[in-house]
């Protein structure tokens, strides 16, 4: 998930999953982006209790907090571990 | 000039320059008002070509997707399939994209193409892009598309000038895209095609971006900047507005005193000196003050720091029941409730707007300052605690509270609603841009015109209403005592004085409670008139006055006023902004009566708890 990723770390997305029926953060979360095979690295952790998240995905950064990162599963690319 | 005006509509995503575009192409004739029957703003304006040729030109709600998650992006998507109720579909849609970030605006694009209206592709931002390094392939990318494409730098002047000549030729022979992908496809494998067909980036993000962020958003560092921003702010907002408040103060003087010696005495030159002239008066004074802040406001916007501010507060916010975006409005309502309640607009998710409208009388508007002032300065001694001056700690101590019960607040409406359901933050940070002059004094010109209309209109009607109120009837011959004592104003004084009693409030403050409902700082020359002084000015009342009240009432009473203004929930024009800005009678009846008994409860406890500690 992407709640796991280290920072700055390299990642695609695998896939981004529904936590509920319909689930209409999931989707537009796609919507923004988030598909297979699109790169993602969390590029800064807010300052209280490292949430939101900021995400950068394609050319654009999006703050999520960790409930809506959760739904993205992501696959750590192998150069950076 | 044809017959009927051609309509065009600017779509795309936010933070993609749209408006900026739109205020190039028509300059300050521009029209804000609403959507019918919601609060969305509307801008249209008017597009005179040099061929002469005039066009209607809308601003749409940015959009990420035609598939609505706010009431904003449902607006854009109405509008474009000509749904919307009232209004015409556009004839030529412009979907804006910021070339510095293809890859999220062009699925969008994409998406806009499939609606199979009229289009162009305008590609903002090209300076930006060169500066990059970033390629791209206008004419290969408007084949693909099969839409006209041309490139834009919105904040240059003449920058749209490629966009005017293509609206042009498409307003001569406006045709459907040739191209469509068909329901079902993926507009995301297809964006990709056209990004490596079309475009060509050494780099994803901007290097000036990536090393701002690293310290803007620093756990430590970023805090402390932002911090540093807000007091830059406060300072600009109580220090630089002040010459310009004394000129709106001796100039509204000036012309009572010019009306009050030109018209006979009578009914009509004092309603239009004491009501009109001076109530408008104290609402107008407060302009350069929101001014200030908005024009703070607009360039942190501009420049790509409120989300930046959004993103490091959110999680504080989040855990009181509030959103990062509630920052913005709560931030505006120190100058004032008003243009902070209609800074919610911002906000998409209803349960966040609705919470933060509720709240953000609880900030403590520069209104209550003159009330708080002359409580301060009439019964805190002017003694040192350590390095900090007593009278400063006790302002200080007013502000923290303020926000302090609207963090309770909020957080008690989150325990108490039944939704409970999961509202994202999902928050795009853009890149750092700096600010255009045009955009920040079109923004600035617009916000103060909504504040004066709005302000305006309901200050009138009150001030004239409590004129009647404080006047009528007058006093009767060789009465002694302050004719405001025999008004209807005055027995409501009286009236309200044995509910106000456990409060420590005598009849005169309840008196002066009354026309502080039009404006607070009001109360202070009103306390003024009842105390039967007769002073040149507000100024001059509070230096009057200090020693009467100081003598008169006991400390628990001065604490308990001060902490009734706190709340303070009788600022009848921030109620009507709340029913206006949330569209229901109920919200606002609820903002009054949990204000007014928070206002009553804490100054009950103050009072009596003061009094048993020997303050009474």
């Amino acid at each position: 998930m992407l709640t796991d990723l280290p920072a700055r770390a390299l990642a695609v997305v695998e896939t981004v999953e529904d936590q509920l029926p319909n689930d209409n953060i999931a989707r537009r979360l796609r919507e923004l982006g988030f598909v297979d095979g699109e790169q993602v690295q969390i590029v800064a952790k807010g300052p209280f209790g490292a949430e939101p998240l900021l995400v950068q995905v394609g050319f654009t950064r999006f703050a999520l907090r960790r409930s809506e990162a959760a739904r993205i599963r992501v696959r750590q690319l192998e150069a950076n571990v | 000039m044809s017959a009927q005006t051609l309509r065009l509509a600017l779509v795309g995503n936010p933070n993609c320059g749209k408006t900026a575009l739109f205020n190039q192409l028509t300059g300050s004739r521009q029209k804000v008002a609403n959507y019918a029957g919601v609060t969305v703003e509307r801008k249209e304006g008017r597009l005179t070509t040099p061929s002469g040729r005039s066009y209607a030109v809308l601003d749409l709600p940015g959009a990420y997707s035609l598939q609505a998650a706010s009431l904003d992006e449902a607006i854009t998507r109405d509008f474009c399939r000509g749904f919307l109720p009232g209004e015409k579909a556009p004839d030529v849609l412009v979907c804006v994209v910021d070339a510095t970030n293809l890859r999220l605006h062009l699925r969008f694009a994409l998406e806009v193409r499939e609606l199979g209206k009229p289009m162009i592709l305008a590609v903002n931002m090209m300076d930006a892009a060169q500066r990059r390094g970033i390629e791209i392939d206008l004419d290969l990318l408007a084949r693909e598309l099969g839409v006209p494409v041309v490139q834009t730098v919105a904040v240059k002047h003449n920058g749209a000038q490629a966009l005017v000549s293509q609206i042009e030729r498409t307003a001569e022979a406006p045709h459907a895209p040739t191209v469509q992908l068909g329901e079902g496809a993926d507009l995301h494998t297809e964006t990709r095609r056209l990004l490596s067909l079309a475009v060509s980036m050494p780099r994803r993000t901007a290097h000036i971006d990536d090393a701002l962020d690293r310290w803007l958003l620093h756990p430590v560092i970023g805090i402390v900047a932002f911090l540093l921003v807000m007091f830059l702010i406060f300072q600009a907002v109580y220090a630089w507005a002040t010459p310009l408040m004394d000129l709106i103060e001796a100039g509204t003087g000036a012309l009572g005193e010019w009306v009050g010696g030109t018209l006979p005495e009578g009914p009509l030159n004092s309603l239009l000196v004491d009501g009109v002239i001076a109530g408008v008066g104290g609402v107008i004074v407060f302009l350069p003050q929101i001014l200030i802040l908005f024009a703070f406001i607009l360039a942190l916007e501009e420049s790509g720091y409120l989300p930046r501010a959004a993103f490091l507060l959110d999680r504080v916010m989040a855990s009181a029941g509030l959103s990062g975006r509630s920052f913005i409005p709560l931030l505006s309502s120190f100058a004032c409730a008003i243009p902070g309640i209609m800074a919610t607009r911002s906000i998409q998710d209803p349960r966040d707007r609705l919470a933060t409208i509720l709240v953000a009388p609880l900030m403590t508007c520069s209104a209550r300052l003159p009330v708080y002032a002359l409580l301060i300065g009439a019964f805190i001694p002017q003694k040192k605690i350590g390095a900090f001056n007593q009278q400063g700690l006790v302002l200080f101590g007013l502000y923290a509270a303020g926000i302090l019960s609207a963090l309770m607040v909020s957080w008690v409406m989150k325990k108490w609603r039944r939704d409970k359901g999961e509202h994202p933050l999902l928050l795009e940070l853009p890149s750092y841009r700096v600010p255009h002059p045009r955009d920040l004094l079109i923004g600035l010109w617009e916000r103060a015109a909504i504040f004066l209309k709005r302000v305006g209109g309901i200050i009138l009607a009150l001030t004239v209403l409590l004129w009647f109120l404080l006047n009528f009837p007058a006093a009767p011959e060789g009465a002694i005592g302050p004719a405001i004592d025999y008004s209807l104003a005055g027995r409501i004084g009286h009236a309200m004085a044995a509910f106000f009693a456990p409060l420590g409030f005598n009849w005169q403050i309840c008196i002066a409670l009354i026309p502080g409902m039009a404006a607070r700082e009001v109360a202070v020359s009103s306390l003024a008139t009842v105390y039967a002084l007769s002073a040149a000015d507000d100024d001059a009342a509070a230096q009057a006055l200090a020693p009467l009240i100081s003598d008169g009432w006991s400390l628990a009473t001065a604490l308990s006023l001060l902490v009734w203004y706190i709340y303070a929930p009788m600022c009848l024009s921030t109620l009507a902004t709340i029913k206006r800005e949330t569209n229901s009678w109920k919200q606002m009846a609820y903002a009054t009566f949990y204000l007014f008994a928070l206002a009553y409860l804490a100054s009950l406890v103050t009072y009596q708890v003061t009094k048993a500690l020997g303050g009474g």
